[in-house]
């Protein structure tokens, strides 16, 4: 028997095996430096990038990053806010980048950055028939959840709470019926504030957790991609090892038989 | 002629494809992807498209992003 330790227990997503159940997003990061040197502690495989005005970019250099750290790209639609302008960057990422894989961002205003589901879930459909692999950011409801995977994405991405904010998982219900509604894997994406929220995440039934602005924001952001790492590690672990139940009142763990009369 | 590259108008000589436009503007970038109208450009087309007065294109390339 293969020790509960070293099993292997890849994330895999549209037949493709990651390692790590952790994907990092690379915004908000203060250098490039500390861009490889978070990739590296975290030891995620799956990383994700945008596309922008080449003026606005700062040069080639990213990219030499994330060769170097010998991940896999995964191109986003961040800023998109209709489903015609998503598809449409989903399209030139696939010529950018070669891959038909795409976190599709469909946001419905920019105060609270969250998900507009009905162009969301148009989005999905056209690109799934178009033939990428879609992996959409998705509010925390098991109806829209479901509607995504039936439309034929490859996973569905579930907030924790608003990107950026830190909140973490404002309604773990809801994460837990999304687990329950659909077969592809589900990622956690966004509002993971610190370790807790992660490992909470996997505890919840998640695949994998995808986060950025926690690590690179953080005042330590390597140490803090490391944390991410163990804490993705111990919720797959404890959610696969199975909690006991909560309990009302106390239940010693020290027999009372033999207990002396002192 | 001028054209819209990256919503700023911009002075071109008759005759520019887009791949001429392209090569000088990303120097550096192995990753490129080209909006030309309003429609996805493919690499392969780049040499065969010859920019016209009034055109939009939009030239973009990797940054970081969550």
């Amino acid at each position: 028997m293969t020790s509960t330790t070293t099993r292997p227990d890849p994330l895999t997503i549209a037949g493709e095996s990651f390692e790590s159940r952790l994907i990092l997003g690379t915004g908000g990061a203060p250098s490039l430096d500390v861009v490889e040197r978070t990739i590296v502690a975290s030891g995620t495989n799956l990383v994700t990038v945008a596309l922008r005005r080449v003026e606005a970019s700062l040069g080639g250099a990213l990219v030499g990053v994330l060769d170097r750290c010998g991940v896999r790209l995964l191109p986003n639609t961040a800023g998109c806010m209709t489903a015609r302008e998503a598809v449409l960057t989903a399209q030139l990422a696939r010529e950018a980048f070669g891959t038909s894989w795409i976190k599709l961002e469909v946001i419905g205003d920019e105060h609270t950055l969250l998900p507009d589901p009905v162009d969301l879930v148009e989005a999905a459909e056209r690109l799934v028939a178009d033939g990428f692999t879609v992996l959409p950011y998705t509010n925390d409801d098991p109806i829209t959840a479901r509607r995504l995977a039936d439309a034929g994405c490859a996973a569905v991405m579930p907030l924790g709470s608003p990107i950026g904010s830190g909140l973490g998982i404002r309604n773990p219900h809801n994460i837990e019926l999304i687990r329950a509604a659909v077969a592809v894997p589900v990622i956690l994406d966004a509002g993971i504030g610190t370790a807790s929220d992660a490992a909470l995440a996997m505890e919840l039934g998640c695949d994998g957790v995808l986060l950025a602005s926690a690590v690179t924001r953080a005042r330590d952001p390597e140490r803090m991609a490391l944390a991410m790492r163990h804490a993705v590690t111990a919720g797959r672990l404890a959610a696969g090892a199975g909690r006991i139940p909560r309990r009302w009142h106390a239940k010693a763990s020290t027999q009372a038989d033999g207990m002396p009369h002192l | 002629m001028t054209i819209t590259v990256n919503g700023k108008p911009t002075g071109l000589t008759a005759g520019t494809t887009l791949a001429a436009l392209v090569s000088s503007t990303v120097e550096g970038h192995r990753y490129v992807a080209v909006a030309h109208n309003g429609a996805v450009a493919p690499r392969g087309t780049w040499p065969d498209v010859t920019l016209a007065d009034g055109d939009t294109v939009e030239i973009l390339v990797p940054v970081a992003g969550g």
